[in-house]
């Protein structure tokens, strides 16, 4: 048995499905590398998770419009990054609360729209692929609007990546230099928006935030430039990605036949934030004594 | 009261032609009244120290001349351009009074202070040579070249102020704000920082008006004050304004300023310390410097 044959189970080269799942998977990696590491700066993961969640009601109901659940998981978190802007979610007080009771509402909404797809659709798994992806069921139709898509978000965040640095760590210290903090926000708001839709879209609704903070939260503890961080954080994403594809492909030859690819790729993303980046590891490194 | 605010004399040897001026501003704040009939000047070059206890309106005023706070009457002049044009933009530096910069922010100090450049251009940032070499340079001024590649987030809080000083020069601004950077450093940084800075002022030919709530770190390099007492200020040359007669004014009750071994105390006068201007400064000598 060769190397190669002890890593891949036959057909793996020559597979569609794990051709598309790469494709879009890898992809989808390095938009969240790239807009994650800012969230992680701005502290806005819990942000990131409502939006995955409201987005869960726009992918489950899209199957009842017949349309690709991509269009409803973007139109769900964009509807709800313009309703979190609006009400001022991240500014005012008792937001986790108001944020809480709106996720628990669009849960609901996506438990109803998940028995209806079942019911009166009769599709089979969408409640797993919705909440938790099932990356060898993407159609390879979907690669020009997740690329469309995955070049908006990623190229808006490198597009305003300096302002956003400087206002994520003081806005006073961006505003004095010009920059337009609000409308900062609100466009980073959007780039996040389309992130966390992709991410859905790949590893399901529940497990997006992980593929989007995981990864930036290990980046940011190994390096200490704002390219280079992004970089990191997408190379990490995708090898996640191509690692847990390998392997949910080859858990087709083991007991349960096919495990899920989310789990491995969130398992590794895991494994990565704990081998490089456990707080532990900057104790040594710690501010030192003196100056305050 | 107004403020006694006069013409801006000659001091040492500079010309001083204002590159900042304040007059009759008021400003309201959720009701309250936090600045009132506020009229200074801070002239080319000149190190101007902003005196006053915490409350009193330091930060506010601090705010409403970097264009982040609009005034409810009166006006802002800056070199370059008045308020109504929108932020100063780079012809004012700026140190934010002490936050905690996040220990893994993915900035070393070169990257923050390349940020005072160019922090608000659009695009991903081209390596260019005299950006490099403006950034090393700024790092030497401020005596953090061997900060240069270390995270920003992980310096002490003296480091961190000397690169957030960097930043807010590179620019070449004609006036630096540096909002209460004294408070919570130990007795040897605060020397350092105010040594510093007023070197820097000289050598980069800058103005800086300073805000600190204990006036001796300042004494001996303050060209001018500006005292502000609930809101309201007497503003000129460092020996005409700390004087009973203008801070007892200023106080709306009597004052005394003391002179001890080259430092200065302001206590309140005769048995009514608790009178309404709870604002009072009461130097404690081991305290200054």
């Amino acid at each position: 048995m060769t190397v190669s044959g002890a890593l891949f189970a036959p057909g793996f080269f020559s597979s569609g499905p794990v051709h598309t799942a790469l494709a879009l998977g890898g992809v989808v990696a390095i938009v969240c590398g790239i807009v994650g590491v800012f969230t992680v700066i701005r502290g806005q993961a819990f942000a990131g998770e409502a939006l995955s969640d409201i987005g869960a009601a726009g992918g489950s109901a899209s199957f009842l419009a017949s349309v690709s659940p991509v269009w409803g998981f973007l139109a769900a978190s964009l509807a709800a990054a313009a309703a979190m802007e609006m009400i001022g979610v991240q500014r005012a007080r008792g937001r986790d609360l108001a944020t809480g009771i709106v996720l628990g509402t669009s849960l609901g909404l996506a438990a109803l729209f998940l028995y209806l797809d079942s019911t009166l659709r009769s599709t089979t798994g969408t409640t797993v692929s919705v909440l938790f992806g099932s990356m060898f069921a993407l159609s390879s139709s979907l690669i020009p609007a997740v690329v469309s898509l995955s070049v908006v978000s990623a190229g808006l965040v490198c597009l305003i990546q300096r302002p956003l640095m400087l206002s994520s760590m003081n806005p006073d210290l961006a505003a004095v230099r010009g920059v337009r903090v609000r409308l900062l926000g609100i466009a980073y708001l959007a780039a996040l928006a389309v992130a966390v839709a992709l991410a859905a879209l790949t590893i399901g609704a529940i497990l997006g935030t992980a593929l989007l903070v995981g990864p930036a939260a290990t980046a940011l503890r190994i390096t200490r430039r704002p390219g280079l961080a992004m970089l990191t954080a997408a190379g990490l994403g995708v090898l996640a990605v191509v690692i847990g594809v390998v392997l949910a492909y080859d858990s087709f030859l083991w007991p349960g036949h096919g495990w899920p690819v989310s789990f491995f790729v969130v398992t590794l993303v895991f494994l990565f934030y704990l081998v490089f980046g456990l707080p532990g590891s900057r104790r040594s490194s710690q501010r030192e004594q003196g100056g305050g | 009261m107004s403020s006694t605010s006069r013409q801006p004399a000659p001091v040492g040897t500079f010309a001083v032609e204002p590159v900042l001026s304040v007059s009759a501003l008021d400003v309201r704040l959720g009701g309250r009244q936090v600045l009132t009939d506020v009229s200074f000047e801070v002239g080319a070059g000149q190190f101007t120290g902003l005196i006053g206890s915490n409350g009193a309106g330091k930060t506010t005023l601090m705010r409403v001349v970097l264009g982040l706070q609009p005034p409810t009457r009166g006006t802002v002049r800056l070199p370059t351009a008045s308020l109504e044009d929108g932020p100063p933009r780079r012809s004012v530096g700026y140190v934010p009074q002490k936050f905690l910069l996040d220990p893994d922010i993915p900035l070393r100090a070169r990257d923050l202070v390349a940020l005072g450049l160019d922090g608000h251009r659009l695009g991903l940032p081209l390596p260019s040579r005299s950006r490099r070499e403006r950034v090393d340079q700024m790092l030497a001024a401020v005596g953090a070249e061997a900060l240069a590649d270390k995270r920003v987030g992980r310096l002490s809080g003296g480091e961190q102020q000397r690169v957030l000083v960097a930043h807010a020069l590179v620019s070449r601004p004609s006036l630096l704000l540096l909002d209460e950077p004294l408070a919570n450093l130990d007795i040897r940084s605060v020397r350092e920082i105010v040594s510093l800075i007023s070197r820097l002022a000289r050598e980069q030919h800058v103005a800086v008006l300073i805000s600190a709530h204990e006036v001796n770190p300042l004494l001996h390099v303050m060209d001018r004050v500006v005292y502000i007492a609930s809101g309201r200020v007497a503003s000129g040359p460092t020996e005409e304004v700390i004087r009973s007669e203008v801070l007892s004014r200023l106080y709306g009750q009597h004052v005394d300023v003391l002179h001890v071994h080259g430092r200065v105390l302001v206590v309140a006068g005769e048995g009514d310390p608790t009178a309404p201007g709870e604002d009072i400064t009461v130097t404690h000598p081991h305290d200054s410097l």
